[in-house]
């Protein structure tokens, strides 16, 4: 059976791949964030999954305001790197696993999550500087291949932390279900703290940012208890972007292991974190 | 306006939308306090009158503006002003 080994909670800034992409993560802007990746990337290059599932939210690039799904997933064997409005990232293209996407449709559909399919889809940063936060130099392939899942955080009303975090213990169920013998692991992708728009724009709030870095590892309930106002007020209008690590931690175990984390502000405008947690720890009774 | 913005994706329509910007904005539908605000680039009258940001950004970032750059301006203060209180840890009383 297939089993998910490890969870990556990481922002997907579009400065962080722009950063590598032009060759800057040595300048002293951003070298702090990249020194703060390392050990995470070390370990991930030790654990290296054959699938990935990666939860974002796109950035009117794959989506417009036509159709807006709450929850999404993508089925097919190829997906496009999107022209965001400057020419596409020079990272390659992101190659799918239709059979765990497939299962994946099935089994969250039983259990009442009615996910809207994209059979094609180009997938913008949200998508690609988490894979490039793991993968830095992937040459002409990235090293696994990647399910899309996709959460609307940017048009009202988004989906309730709660529902996040119950869609991810069904994800949870759905990979144990799996019958396959690949070894997944799981990105919860945005945050933490930012408002890029209005007045509040340059929010930053690093009380909240510590307290959710450390209840999404020991007390995510507390986190889905949070109203998606809640969200905006302590983390800003795209903090909310929080919500998809909740799908991350729901698939895991109630008791995970804490690989490495880093805090950093800036990255452009926000507040950037990340954290790995392994999802072998011993549970306890 | 939101879906004009988004249609500046594609290499071609961003050369449309530049050879004649107001011809542009009559295609799509957008309302003469919506054509003024875009042509005057004035970025908190997009965001009043209905632009998202993500896709407001689209505009932005072709005419070489970045997010710091609209920070400031939603914000009063030049871009320089904002890039630096992101630096010395954000507009944490914002």
């Amino acid at each position: 059976m297939a089993e998910l080994i490890w969870g990556l909670a990481t922002s997907h800034v579009p400065s962080i791949g722009s950063a590598m992409d032009r060759g800057k993560t040595q300048d002293p802007y951003w070298k702090p964030l990249f020194d703060g990746y390392q050990p995470a990337r070390d370990w991930m290059a030790r654990h290296r999954p054959d699938i990935v599932l990666v939860v974002y939210n796109d950035h009117a690039n794959g989506v417009d305001l036509d159709i807006i799904p709450t929850f999404a997933i993508g089925t097919a064997e190829r997906y496009q790197v999107a022209d965001e409005g400057f020419g596409r990232r020079p990272v390659p293209d992101v190659v799918g696993a239709p059979d765990l996407s497939l299962h994946l449709v099935q089994s969250l559909m039983d259990e009442g999550f009615d996910l809207t399919v994209f059979q094609q889809l180009d997938v913008d940063h949200g998508l690609t500087v988490p894979l490039s936060i793991f993968c830095p130099d992937p040459g002409d392939a990235w090293p696994c291949a990647v399910v899309p899942l996709l959460v609307n955080v940017i048009q009202y009303p988004q989906p309730t932390a709660a529902r996040c975090y119950a869609l991810g213990q069904a994800i949870g169920r759905a990979i144990a279900g799996f019958d396959s013998d690949v070894k997944i692991a799981i990105f919860g992708t945005g945050g933490m703290s930012h408002q890029l728009a209005g007045a509040r724009a340059g929010f930053i709030n690093p009380t909240f940012d510590h307290m959710f870095l450390d209840a999404i590892e020991n007390d995510p309930q507390s986190l889905a208890a949070l109203t998606r106002e809640d969200y905006i007020t302590q983390a800003g209008s795209e903090g909310i972007e929080l919500i998809m690590w909740l799908v991350m931690r729901g698939a895991m175990q109630p008791t995970i292991q804490l690989v490495h984390s880093t805090y950093h502000v800036p990255a452009s405008n926000t507040a950037a974190a990340l954290a790995l947690y392994d999802n072998r720890a011993p549970q306890g009774i | 306006m939101n879906k004009m913005f988004m249609s500046l994706r594609t290499a071609a329509d961003r050369e449309r939308f530049l050879a004649d910007e107001q011809a542009y904005c009559t295609e799509f539908g957008l309302t003469p306090g919506q054509q003024t605000a875009v042509a005057d680039r004035d970025w908190n009258a997009m965001l009043d009158l209905g632009g998202s940001i993500f896709y407001v950004y689209k505009l932005a970032m072709l005419d070489g503006r970045s997010m710091q750059y609209l920070g400031g301006v939603f914000t009063g203060m030049t871009e320089d002003e904002f890039v630096a209180a992101l630096r010395s840890g954000g507009r944490i009383n914002g």
